[in-house]
């Protein structure tokens, strides 16, 4: 459990709807929910370990395992679909070789995720690569973007 | 703290005068999502740099979404005593030529420069109303977007900020309010259309001993982006909504539920009610009178259900996210048990003007039964991709080529979608049908939030039922098993038909399971998922035939039904598909004609995109 986390859980609550901002704070805290943090927020709560992972289980925003270090996010919005996001998603996967709804790589260098509309729309189909968005993607451009960050991580 | 009005705005015009001196240049920028996205933060400190070596001085303001998002960056240069000019897809290379000419030689470019903000051309620069984009739009909601700075609560105090909810405090009671909500023929802009005025007033009748407001900013369309750029780019009007909105219930609490993928919106929310608490316009007896209010910003998980009211109030009590049958409705039994009003974050920021400007004026636009302006994020195959707000009654034709400007890459239009994935695709026979609630419904869509998708001929309808339903199945919360199961069904099918391996029986089956999903539902979600599928059928039944008979498809992008081969006139032999083929499925000689290996191509589509002579066909 790292420093943030602990004082996270130090921290008063309201008694009001604590759960799903502590879980949000700790996946800050940590880049994911760990096991322990959800013991700990089980017990800072005084609810039941089941309902603590009922609850995150439910939203997508929640993490189970580690970020990669590299966030690739797709937009899978309607703008993006139309104007060829499938492609994209399809290059991506493809040149880090994730399957069976893996989101990161083994050596844990990148994590992919989709994401509903960014609000560029008129950029589709757009991706975001460590923070910052590219837009008017071709597949071939977004496989260039994804080598490129790789290549920049072992220098 | 303001116990009047006019000091408030006393105090905002000496704040405005000491940071803004009226002689001096202002500079804008465009610093909303897609301003960011195309650039904008480069072009800022470009504008920074070469500001630093010129011997002007000029004030920097990042302002929000004005909209032509197509055009982005946009830098707007403001001197004093003259309009504000617009330079569009502005670069950092630009910048130098557009700040020296037109501000040491006073050269406005006209070959850089876009419109002019302002009622009058300039210099032989347009204004933005004689411009096709703009002339037919009508800007309540987005009044403030792209004018203001966002985190200036002066700035908007300036522009009339705070007056409806001095007006409300000091000259109306809470039932006067609602009356004049009522009036005005409001209806709520988060989907369903439910009238506004009588909604606050079963709200107001309920009996509680707290009250609670809920401003729904969780746009879970996943095309759209409506209330993300006003939550951007004029937070304060949709807090005075919301603190009007409590007054005429008498509410003493509010939330904002706001979707966690919208960080910049969470931050200048955040900044806004701080700045709202230290004028005394949010908190202990606003404006000095009895009446007490405060908002807590709750930020949502990313789960598309949680839009829905009652599994949104579920959601910031802490649960799971599942919505839960009505009665009782949330007026009645809402939030922590007590009476509850909530209101989309459009549907708010339309309070203000009209307890400003009176019910009279805002019901004297659009049509009998829908009132007002509607903003719309119109996407996809338009020339102008865009943030636009019309009266409704325009026709989807007017919006579509008069203000979108027209399909891209000359095409051909095919469908509009509206209402995100609870919504329906619309086909050409609708293009001269007026936009309003009951039209589009009557269509087989819905209203919606306000995403508005435009499809040509290079979409393929059965593949966009198939995104659509995608979506809802995996959205779905599983509390009832039409939804759950009936969705997931669909989808099966669907991918069954774009495989080339649909039944003709199929397109039935989708009909009898589309209805039974609808209903068999407990909520919107489950109620509309099928929308999408049913009105593709009802209007693009052919592309539904011809992959399932002929195993075609028409617009060419089912991956299981379309071939890439190379043309032998086009094609010069120049290497470059075969260098960029991800799977090494192109052979050929330099200067011969290239063949592509149909059992080795995954139809990635690399090869037709690099191709400079267009040699790359798809059967
Ligand atoms: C699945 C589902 C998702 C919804 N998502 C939203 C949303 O993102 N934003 C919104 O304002 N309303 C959404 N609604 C509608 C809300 O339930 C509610 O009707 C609305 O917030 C009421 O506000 P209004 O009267 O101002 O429109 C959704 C409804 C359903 C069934
Ligand atoms: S209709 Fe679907 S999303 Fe709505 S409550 Fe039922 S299962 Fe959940
Ligand atoms: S579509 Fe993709 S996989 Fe097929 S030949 Fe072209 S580049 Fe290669
Ligand atoms: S749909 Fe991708 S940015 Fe809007
Ligand atoms: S975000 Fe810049 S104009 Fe839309």
């Amino acid at each position: 459990m790292n420093d943030k986390l602990r004082e996270i859980l130090q921290a008063p609550v309201t008694g009001k709807g604590d759960l799903i901002p502590l879980l949000q704070k700790a996946q800050e805290a940590e880049g994911y929910v760990s096991e322990e943090a959800i013991y700990a927020i089980a017990e800072k709560l005084r609810i039941p370990a089941s309902e603590v992972f009922g609850v995150l289980s439910f939203y997508a925003q929640f993490r189970l395992r580690p970020m990669g270090k590299h966030n690739v996010k797709i937009c899978r919005g309607t703008a993006c679909h139309v104007r060829g996001s499938p492609l994209i998603v399809t290059a991506v996967e493809s040149e880090l070789q994730l399957g069976n709804g893996e989101d990161t790589t083994p050596d844990g260098l990148f994590t992919v995720e989709k994401i509903a509309c960014f609000g560029a729309c008129s950029l589709a189909p757009v991706m975001v690569v460590g923070g910052r968005t590219y837009g008017n993607l071709s597949p071939d451009k977004a496989r260039r973007l994804i080598r490129k960050t790789a290549e920049e991580d072992h220098v | 703290m303001y116990s009047d009005y006019a000091s408030l705005r006393a105090w905002a015009e000496s704040e405005i005068a000491r940071t803004r001196p009226a002689d001096r240049t202002r500079i804008l920028v465009g610093l909303g999502t897609c301003g960011i996205a195309a650039g904008g933060l480069d072009v800022l400190a470009a504008l920074r740099e070469k500001l630093a070596d010129m011997p002007v001085s000029a004030e920097i303001v990042p302002v929000g979404c004005i909209g032509m998002c197509f055009e982005e960056p946009l830098v707007d240069i403001v001197r004093p005593g003259e309009p504000r000019i617009c330079y569009a897809k502005v670069t950092p290379k630009s910048i130098p030529t557009i700040l020296e000419e037109h501000l040491l030689h006073n050269n406005v470019r006209k070959d850089l420069a876009f419109a002019v903000i302002g009622d009058e051309p300039y210099d032989g620069v347009p204004a933005w109303k004689q411009l096709p984009f703009f002339a037919t739009q009508r800007r309540t909601v987005l009044r403030n977007c792209g004018f203001i700075d966002p985190e200036s609560v002066a700035e908007y105090i300036v522009h009339d900020g705070y007056a409806a909810l001095a007006k409300a405090l000091f000259e109306m009671t809470p039932e006067s309010v609602i009356e004049e909500v009522k009036r005005s023929g409001l209806r709520g802009r988060g989907g369903a259309g439910f009238p506004t005025g009588m909604k606050w007033a079963f709200c107001r009748q309920s009996p509680g001993e707290h009250k609670y407001v809920i401003c729904n900013a969780d746009e879970g369309d996943p095309g759209a982006f409506m209330n993300r750029s006003v939550l951007e780019g004029d937070p304060h009007s949709v807090l005075e909504g919301l603190i009007i909105a409590a007054y005429a219930i008498g509410a003493d609490h509010g939330y904002i539920y706001c979707r966690a993928e919208y960080p910049l919106a969470i931050v200048r929310l955040r900044k806004a009610l701080e700045q709202a608490r230290a004028l005394g316009l949010l908190g202990e007896r606003i404006f000095g009178t009895d009446f007490s209010f405060d908002v807590t910003i709750k930020e949502g998980a990313g789960a598309f259900v949680c839009g829905e009211e009652t599994a949104l109030m579920a959601s910031i009590e802490g649960k799971r996210g599942m919505p839960r049958p009505r009665p009782p409705f949330p007026a009645q039994k809402g939030l922590w048990g007590q009476p509850t009003n909530i209101n989309n974050v459009e549907t708010l920021n339309n309070i203000p003007p009209i307890i400003l400007n009176g019910a009279d004026w805002f019901a004297a636009v659009g049509t009998e039964k829908s009132k007002g302006t509607k903003t719309f994020a119109l996407t996809g195959k338009v020339v102008n991709s865009s943030l636009i707000e019309v009266p409704f009654g325009m026709t989807l034709r007017e919006v579509i080529f008069g203000v979108g400007g027209g399909i891209a890459n000359g095409r051909q239009f095919k469908a509009a979608q509206t209402g995100g994935p609870s919504g329906g695709c619309l086909s050409s026979e609708h293009l001269d049908w007026p936009i309003d609630y009951e039209t589009l419904t009557k269509a087989g869509s819905i209203m919606g939030s306000g995403g508005l998708v435009v499809m040509d001929d290079s979409t393929c309808m059965v593949d966009v039922a198939r995104f659509f339903l995608n979506f809802t199945q995996s959205e779905s919360c599983g509390k009832c098993i039409p939804c759950r199961l009936g969705t997931k069904r669909m989808l099966e099918i669907l991918e069954r038909i774009v495989a080339g391996q649909g039944k003709m029986e199929d397109i039935d089956l989708l009909l009898e399971l589309g209805e039974t999903v609808k209903l068999g539902s407990l909520c919107g979600l489950g109620q509309t998922a099928p929308n999408p599928v049913l009105s593709t059928i009802r209007y693009f039944r052919d592309e539904y035939e011809a992959h399932i008979k002929e195993h075609r498809c028409p617009a060419k992008v089912c991956k299981a039904l379309i071939t890439y081969r190379i043309s032998e006139e086009k094609c010069t032999g120049c290497t470059l598909c075969a260098r960029n083929c991800p799977v090494n499925a192109i052979s050929g000689e330099r200067k011969k004609v290239h063949v592509i290996d149909p059992a080795v191509c995954t139809r990635c589509d690399t090869c037709r995109q690099v191709c400079n002579f267009d040699a790359v066909l798809v059967d």
